[in-house]
């Protein structure tokens, strides 16, 4: 099996630890393993504490957290050894790292699959960041390797600076959703894509998200280009953070689709699961029309070939 | 940790990584950058964290060194070195900038009122010294690099390393990069920074035991010191510099204990 492994990058302080316990306090089940490169400083919650040796932290809910130090390579495949393996790997890359290098060599490992890079941006310090002599660049490199940029600490800054931040930020990136959030409070669904498949799409339904965010499913009943469909689904213009699920192909072979922000992937899939996908971004609904006829645009790439 | 440590091994000092390697295109630079245009490299430290443990360092009296390739990262641990000695000022301090290779005059100015060490990778001339000319760094930078003579004229204490084991570690051979700063090609590369051979030897010893604060029981034969030595079959003074490389050692002493290299 092919263990989803979620970057979360970002400057020193712009928040990453913050997520990380978001995520581990919202896991709801799921088995997450937490990768920080040091133990520095405690990167978990105390009260999310069950255990702790000098190699790993038990947390509540059968999530872990280790540290990679200088090899990351040597712990994700000690990780993918061990009697029962985690559901989903969150990797909190050190400040001043490049996501981008990471994102290489995890697509190096067997066993492993890149499930996007989100990378923080703190609200009040980022634009001042990236204009710094010796880290500027850095931001730079980091912002632009995000799949979803997670601005944070938006409430520590007037409502018209977030909409200026958000579209300086689109810029770093282009085509990468951006989201605003608060203590890094981001919908889960938005954050791991093993949320996003657990999720019980109801159309129109705010319950898995804030209100800035919605969930709904998309039926996808006849065979369509699948790359076409991914590759329409990623534009910003769709506003959708993340997006999974199956389709049938043109050549009648199930696949799986699987989006975040900007980023799309195609793999094959079993036979016998049912096509459908399930999306979340901002105002998803608002443009459920719109991709609906981005599937029916697909499908008719049927007829064409 | 200091409490851990004993006459062979010392513990309790700080080492700081701020960038990476020239020739790996992951050491930071300054303007106008690597010359074959290569996008610039990594901190392996966020300035921040530098500064924080400078601040702390300081403040407990720990000795801190801290590993600078590219001169931007030089920068950085000057100008940090700077804000933290403001803060505690300190004598003796002995901090160290190992590497250090890119450092310019002004640089090594700025070090030597700051009162910092200098390790310079010297063995590079000759192992990366023909592609620091051609690809890294371009003509001009690659004749200062590692710039033994300048940090010696202006009194900066200075020693020269191997960084064993990313080439191998034979002081002599490191003393005769240092003097004769011959490429792998054959090419003499910056003669003007070249030292005497006094100099390097000094540098290879009491230099070295400097900048660890270690002068008092390593780096010469003197009474009172560990008897840790090396036994050369030949004078290196008498000798022409450029077969500085190619004296024989006959054994060590540790301790007072000879080892013969032949029974080895």
């Amino acid at each position: 099996m092919t263990l989803p492994v979620t970057l979360i990058g970002g400057y020193l302080g712009s928040g990453k630890t913050t997520l990380v316990n978001h995520i581990l306090r919202n896991a709801g089940g799921l088995r997450i393993a937490v990768m920080v490169n040091d133990f520095g400083s405690l990167p978990i919650d105390a009260d999310l504490i069950e255990a702790q040796d000098d190699d790993i932290i038990s947390i509540a809910g059968g999530c872990v957290c280790c540290s990679y130090g200088n090899d990351l390579t040597q712990a994700l495949m000690e990780l993918a050894a061990i009697e029962v393996p985690p559901d989903h790997v969150v990797l909190e890359t050190s400040g001043v790292a490049l996501p981008g290098a990471i994102v290489a060599s995890v697509g190096l490992l067997d066993g492993y699959r890149h499930d996007g890079t989100l990378v923080l941006a703190d609200a009040e310090t980022i634009r001042a960041q990236g204009a710094d002599t010796y880290i500027g660049d850095t931001i730079e490199r980091q912002l632009s390797s995000a799949d979803l940029l997670v601005l944070n600490k938006t409430d520590l800054v007037a409502e018209a600076d977030v909409v200026a931040l958000s579209a300086w930020l689109a810029r770093k990136a282009p085509g990468a959703q951006v989201v605003p959030a608060e203590h890094g409070r981001v919908p889960r669904e938005v954050l791991l894509q093993s949320f996003l498949e657990r999720a019980v799409p109801v159309a129109g339904s705010h319950d898995h998200a804030d209100a800035l965010f919605d969930t709904f499913p998309v039926s996808v009943p006849q065979p369509v280009d699948a790359e076409q469909l991914a590759r329409g689904l990623s534009q910003a213009a769709f506003g959708l953070a993340r997006a999974k699920g199956f389709v049938r192909g043109l050549d009648g072979r199930m696949r799986l689709v699987q989006i975040v922000g900007r980023r799309w992937d195609i793999s094959d899939a079993a036979e016998d699961v049912a096509a459908g996908l399930v999306v979340i971004g901002r105002d998803a609904s608002g443009h459920a029309r719109a991709i609906e006829r981005l599937v029916d645009a697909a499908a008719r790439g049927a007829v064409r070939v | 940790m200091r409490a851990k440590s004993s006459d062979r091994l010392r513990l309790g000092m700080i080492k700081v990584v701020a960038d990476g390697s020239i020739q790996g295109f992951s050491a930071r630079m300054r303007s106008p950058g690597y010359y074959n245009g290569a996008p610039n490299g990594m901190w392996y430290v966020a300035p921040e964290q530098m500064q924080e443990i400078y601040d702390r360092a300081l403040a407990a009296g720990l000795h801190v060194h801290t590993h600078t390739n590219g001169d931007e990262a030089t920068q950085l641990a000057i100008e940090t070195m700077e804000r933290a000695l403001m803060k505690h000022p300190t004598p003796d301090h002995r901090y160290t900038l190992q590497h250090c290779q890119l450092a310019d005059a002004a640089q090594l100015r700025r070090m030597a009122q700051l009162g910092m060490c200098v390790n310079f990778f010297a063995n590079h001339h000759f192992y990366w010294g023909d592609e620091h000319y051609r690809l890294t760094v371009g003509p001009e930078r690659a004749e200062r690099m590692n710039a033994c003579r300048s940090a010696l004229d202006l009194g900066i204490p200075m020693a020269v390393h191997s960084d064993a084991p990313i080439t191998p570690l034979a002081p002599l051979f490191t003393a005769w990069c240092a003097v004769n700063r011959i490429t792998a090609s054959g090419r003499l590369q910056g003669a003007y920074e070249c030292i005497s051979v006094e100099e390097a030897l000094y540098a290879i010893t009491l230099g070295a035991a400097y900048t660890l604060k270690l002068d008092g029981e390593i780096g010469s034969i003197e009474a009172g010191k560990h008897a840790d030595f090396a036994v050369l079959e030949d004078d290196p003074l008498a000798g022409k510099p450029e077969n500085l490389k190619d004296i024989k050692v006959w054994g060590t002493v540790q301790a007072g204990r000879v080892f013969d290299a032949q029974a080895q």
